[in-house]
């Protein structure tokens, strides 16, 4: 969790992201919607951005996870909080760590990210304020930035 | 957005969850979970048990079987659609996988579960059924294999007993043109319709095939004759919507579905074509 | 390397980044569901899957067995619980304006928890309180409501039937209220025009869709019967007041806290059932009570917005110079009059002339009952509706005539002006140029190279056909002064407040009456006062959402934060410059004359080593030690501001579409937007304001709309149904500015939260439309589904042969 080891017990039927809120206080991860549709509570598991309401919080024993709270090292913003904030790419900010968490994953993914492979990337992330305009635009930054500072 | 309470089993192996299913009734596989959890969260689904069988990890894998290529049922879309050996020996699936959902549902949802869960408006089950594909099945008294043409039955309804457990599908290598079209309004939804096309070697023997344009996944048949009669892609692709039974949804109006699936047809029969 | 931070020259200007930031991007802010309270309870729901229906009986037997549970009430058993029902603030009145009349609306008593009859499917008819989320759900499953379903009236076209089933029984009709307005001779001017352009426009009922869904969380003080409500609200001052006359609850023991709110867009301007039961059931239980809303549980129990019909007219001369404006409005209350319901059509009914330089104008709205969710303000709220109708009516009247687009408009626009100007509707525009920012937007999308390709598609027969659609709109931001709002039956008044305290170690406080949510007002509010007062911006700290820390307040909504907030805070700078200005007159020995505000402090004039800052001032203030005699210590100032008119943003937005002309689906291939929105605070604010807006403009234009069976049950129940468009349904867009500075407040600020939902859909649908000419069409209504577009297409081809 988060790069630290944890156990704890869960009701089988409690979903990872209220196991990250209610009993981790984690709560960075939001909830957005009801259907899989928003992309709010994304969060990364073993690297890959998995939506947290559609995973029951037990499918998660023995896996790597990493939210929005464990994306900031050593006091230094993660590339993509850094362009998010540079770019004004959020305003209420509630479907922010869900874009961040998205994006982390397909950056890792690999692959193209040019405009389109982004917005196409995002299609499972819902924002009401921004338009998606300069989070498309935070995400090309931070990209490349790591793109570059990958290969230094 | 909080399922009813259930009861939860690990499943060790294939066998395992088979011998499971056997000790509960009303038990639903979880595999991925991303058919199943969000029924669950509107608890439009309540059962009593969950067996878990996504921690069998030697149910995930793309191999290459000779003449055809076996997908491990608990393959999830992001990996098929990477896949190296389906890019290059049966591009159609690895294509296909790519349009399901969106990233982070590719990413946990699986090509078996979307098989084993007959949506008509899954893409997968519609590309199985233009690739011939076969499933392998297994149940108490062991293995069956089944086509895809006799699988899908209906509605959320396949041919898998109350024991069995789909492990794998088989689909052939193809080298030829292929196509899947997917018209949906929005990235994320469902397709309002889907067409897939397979074709042989050369046009008059392609297969067809339609997502959400019926009960469950369908063959276009007329298409296909038409073909198989020299008629060209334009014209037979008008008989799309022949034997067709589309349901109205927010997606789109069963009418609006018959309409615009000659057009799409045409179009994938174009881009098979031109690959 | 050590960062030197300096203070420019000027923060009002700069795009600053925002303060608000760095909490959200580390998953620290605290939202509603996010605070937690020991002992807490959770209340659940029981809502009505009938949209009406009669309530025989609450049986809670079964639900009261589960684990968990602490109480089940039906309405009837909190019955006594109020003062007053949920209250609707805006009764607008009359069958005319602006001669008075006594005439009310037809207000129906709307119970926060329905005892006799549920009104639409989701009125609330029950309420679980148990431990936890999960029990309180699953005993929510298990309340047996004993329902008599009843006909429903679902379509507002059929509301006022003979035989229509009478949603209200308190009442006498399903209507709510007719009112209009009249300006000049309107029936002589149509009588008499060469032309006259009628067309009927529909708007899709629409689901605000915050990200974040409403919740409260009541939490009592049982001795001395105070309690401190938290709401995911956009209104915590208005909370305040009416819950206080709901409940009866002392208005000075309730605190009502707007902690870090995931956006609003109008949803969150209300006063709603949740709160008041949350409020009831603390007070009841002495415990604190939580609710959170599911998303779906929000299709059904938030309001909605739009749900309009127009029957448009204008009349013109055969060159197309238009002379009158008249429109009718049918508009769809759904089942309540909420807390501004009635008002929302109003905010439109001076705009329906838009841009244009008429003679004559009328405007009446016909407002019905329906078993349907309220409806209320959402983002635009009455603008976007006479928004559209006139631009859509401007480019039907340009294919009558024959003229382009662009030319129609340029031949009727109001030439520009920067003192207040009548209008025909009656109101006084701050100022305008809305020809500078037509002709900036044609050159941005390249108009005539897109006319180009447009007629070459159209020479080959293309499937895929360009179109372009034009909207030059305006809108009214900043509701007051507050005596014209009672002249309009609003019932609140039209002010807001700021407070500036000047602390003695030079640091800042700055209160805001208005209450953000993702506005970024703390930063907007910094730049101002940091320029204001000559402080470095890292100085000032803005609150803001807490009744109690700031008791003054109308909050956030209509556009209104910075054309009145944001113009107080301008005013208590001034009043805190003046006090500034006495100390230091008092301790340099000079007279106050001899002060000149230079680089953030007052100097003597000819001696700038002879100053001071507004934080030696703050000092000085502070320990009192020698002040002006009858100086009051302490340096801190509130104005109350209270605007003497709306400001009137405008600008021009542009949208080339490419139409699948044999599949339907519309890709936006450009979006141009050019706005003015006066002065800017922080340019980079502004954009982000207009990427969204514009985004919720395509996003009616195109995708959503809340549909109902004949039953009156949403089948676009989730958000797998209704469809808020994604990244990758969105193009990017090209935006920039003109400036005319508002001639109504200081600052010459007008207003940017609206602007683009109000301009964008008609620019989309005039493309559309533009796009199919060659074919026929010349029109369809929102949302441009690629259904609506194949059948209006088939049915276009039908009528030619």
């Amino acid at each position: 969790m988060n790069g630290a080891r944890l156990e704890a017990e869960v009701e089988p039927r409690q979903l990872l992201v209220y196991f990250l809120r209610d009993n981790l206080n984690l709560t960075g991860t939001t909830v957005g919607c009801d259907t899989t549709s928003c992309g709010a509570c994304t969060i990364l598991v073993d690297g890959k951005s998995v939506k947290s309401c559609t995973m029951l919080a037990v499918q998660a024993d023995g896996t790597e996870v990493t939210t929005i709270e464990g994306m900031a090292k050593d006091g230094e913003l993660h590339p993509l909080q850094r362009a998010f904030h540079d770019n004004h790419a959020l305003q209420c900010g509630y479907c922010t760590p869900g874009m961040i968490m998205a994006a982390a994953g397909l950056i890792q993914r690999g692959g193209d990210m040019s405009e389109d492979d982004i917005r196409l990337g995002l299609e499972g992330n819902l924002c009401r304020c921004t338009g998606y305009h300069n989070i498309v635009k935070a995400i090309q930054q931070a990209a490349g930035e790591m793109k570059s500072s990958a290969t230094v | 957005m909080i399922p009813a309470p259930f009861d939860y089993e690990v499943a060790e192996s294939a066998e395992h969850a088979v011998e499971l299913l056997g000790q509960h009734d009303d038990a639903k596989l979880l595999a991925g979970g991303h058919s199943l959890l969000p029924l669950m969260k509107l608890r439009l689904a309540s059962p009593s048990v969950l067996i878990d069988i996504g921690r069998v990890s030697d149910l995930s894998y793309v191999r290459d079987a000779g003449d055809r290529i076996a997908i491990g049922a608990l393959t999830c879309y992001e990996d098929a659609h990477f896949d190296e050996t389906l890019k290059s020996s049966c591009p159609i699936v690895a294509h296909a996988a790519g349009e399901v959902g969106d990233p982070q549902v590719r990413n946990r949802g699986t090509i078996g579960g979307s098989v084993a869960h007959g949506d008509p408006a899954s893409d997968i089950p519609t590309i199985m059924l233009a690739l011939n594909a076969e499933f392998v099945v297994r149940g108490p008294t062991g293995e069956r294999t089944i086509a895809a043409a006799d699988f899908f039955k209906g509605v959320f309804e396949v041919d898998l007993a109350p024991q069995e457990i789909l492990t794998e599908m088989r689909v052939p290598k193809t080298s030829s043109g292929w196509s899947y079209l997917k018209f949906h309004h929005r990235a994320q939804d469902w397709a309002t319709v889907g067409v897939a096309v397979v074709l042989g070697d050369g046009s008059n023997n392609a297969s067809v095939a339609l997502t959400s344009m019926g009960e469950r996944p369908l063959r276009a048949q007329g298409v296909e004759e038409a073909l198989a009669a020299g008629e060209d892609p334009a014209s037979a692709a008008r008989r799309a919507a022949e034997g067709t039974n589309p349901v109205s949804d927010p997606m789109g109006s069963s009418e609006y579905r018959r309409q615009i699936a000659p057009v799409l047809t045409r179009r994938a029969l174009e881009e098979a074509l031109s690959r | 390397m050590a960062q030197v931070v300096e203070r420019p020259e000027r923060y009002v200007g700069g795009g600053v980044p925002r303060k608000e930031d760095p909490e959200l991007i580390t998953g620290q802010a605290k939202y509603i569901d996010d605070i937690n309270v020991q002992g807490m309870l959770w209340m659940a729901f029981v809502r009505s899957p009938f949209a009406h229906a009669r309530i025989n009986g609450v049986d809670a037997a079964r639900a009261n067995d589960m684990p968990g549970v602490v109480a089940v009430y039906s309405g009837a058993d909190l019955a006594d619980d109020w003062a007053g029902g949920l209250p609707c603030a805006w009764p607008i009145a009359g069958r005319s304006f602006p001669e008075p009349t006594t005439e009310d609306p037809r207000m129906p008593n709307h119970w926060p928890v329905a005892k006799d009859k549920a009104c639409f499917a989701g009125d609330p008819v029950a309420v679980v309180v148990a431990d936890s989320r999960a029990h309180a759900k699953d005993a929510a499953e298990l309340v047996d409501v004993d329902y008599e379903p009843l006909d429903a009236v679902v379509d507002p076209e059929r509301a006022l039937d003979e035989g229509a089933p009478q949603i209200h029984e308190d009442l006498d009709s399903n209507e709510a209220y007719v009112w209009s307005m009249n300006n000049g001779d309107v029936d002589k001017v149509f009588s008499e025009a060469a032309l006259v352009v009628k067309e009927r426009y529909r708007h899709p009922r629409l689901i605000p869709n915050a990200m974040e869904p409403r919740g409260v969380l009541v939490v009592p003080a049982p001795a001395q019967e105070e309690y401190v409500l938290y709401s995911a609200t956009q209104v915590p001052h208005i909370l305040r007041t009416t819950l206080a006359m709901s409940l009866g609850i002392p208005e000075s023991k309730l605190r009502v806290i707007a902690p870090d709110v995931g956006g609003g867009f109008g949803s969150k301007l209300n006063v709603y059932s949740e709160e008041a039961v949350g409020l009831a059931l603390a007070r009841k239980l002495n415990a604190p009570v939580k609710w959170i809303e599911e998303r779906s549980e929000n299709y059904l129990a938030t309001i909605h917005g739009r749900g309009v019909i127009q029957d448009m007219e204008v009349a013109a001369t055969e060159e197309g110079k238009i002379l009158g404006v008249r429109v009718k409005l049918l508009a769809d209350m759904g089942a309540y009059l909420q807390l501004v319901t009635p008002g929302i059509p109003i905010l439109g009914a001076f705009l329906y002339h838009g841009v244009y330089d008429v003679q004559a104008y009328s405007f009446t709205c016909q407002s019905v009952f329906t078993n349907l969710t309220p409806t209320d303000a959402y983002r635009g709220a009455g603008r976007p509706e006479a928004t559209y109708a006139i631009e859509r009516i401007v480019d039907a009247l340009a294919r009558r005539v024959g003229r382009d687009p662009v030319e129609i408009r340029r031949m009727n626009f109001i030439a520009p002006f920067d003192q207040p100007r009548e209008v025909a509707s009656g109101l006084q525009f701050d100022s305008g140029n809305y020809g500078a920012s037509l002709d900036k937007a044609l050159d941005m999308v390249g108009y005539d190279l897109l006319r180009k390709d447009q007629a070459e598609r159209r020479q080959r027969g293309d499937a895929k056909q360009l179109g372009i659609g034009l909207s030059t709109y305006i809108e009214m931001c900043g509701l007051a002064p507050s005596q014209v709002l009672a002249a309009l039956k609003y019932g609140a008044g039209g002010w807001d407040a700021a407070t500036i305290r000047c602390l003695p170690t030079g640091k800042v406080t700055v209160v805001t009456g208005t209450s953000p949510h993702g506005q970024g007002h703390v930063t907007s509010w910094s730049q101002i006062a940091a320029d204001a007062l000559g402080v470095p911006i890292e100085d000032v700290e803005v609150l803001h959402g807490d009744t109690a820390i700031s008791p003054l307040g109308m909050d956030t909504y209509g556009s209104r934060s910075l054309s009145v907030g944001g113009i107080a805070l301008h005013f208590a700078a001034e009043k805190i410059r003046d006090k500034v200005k006495k100390i230091a007159a008092h301790e340099l020995e000079v007279s106050e004359e001899d002060l000149e505000w230079t680089d953030g402090k007052f100097q003597v004039r000819g001696a700038p080593d002879k100053a001071k800052t507004v934080a030696d001032a703050a000092f000085s203030a502070w320990t009192a030690h020698s002040l002006p005699e009858g100086m009051e210590p302490g340096l801190e100032a509130t104005f109350v501001f209270d605007p003497p008119n709306f400001t009137f943003p405008s600008g021009a937005h542009i949208c080339a579409v490419e139409v699948d002309t044999e599949t339907g689906l519309v890709d936006i291939v450009k979006y141009v937007a050019v706005d003015d929105c006066g002065n800017q605070i922080n340019p980079v604010i502004v954009a982000g304001q207009v990427h969204g807006g514009i985004a919720q403009g395509i996003a009616e234009a195109l995708y959503e709309e809340a549909v109902f069976d004949e039953n009156g049950t949403l089948t676009t129940s989730h958000m797998g149904y209704y469809r808020v468009p994604s990244a990758a349904e969105l193009p990017s867009f090209d935006i920039d500015s003109t400036v005319t500075p508002s001639s109504t407040n200081p600052m010459g600020v007008k207003g940017i939260g609206e602007a683009g939902t109000i301009a964008a859909p008609p620019a989309v649908v005039n493309a559309v439309i533009d796009a199919l000419q060659p074919l026929g069409v010349n029109h369809i209504d929102m949302p441009v589904t690629p259904e609506r577009v194949f059948s209006t297409i088939a049915e276009a081809k039908g009528g030619r042969q």
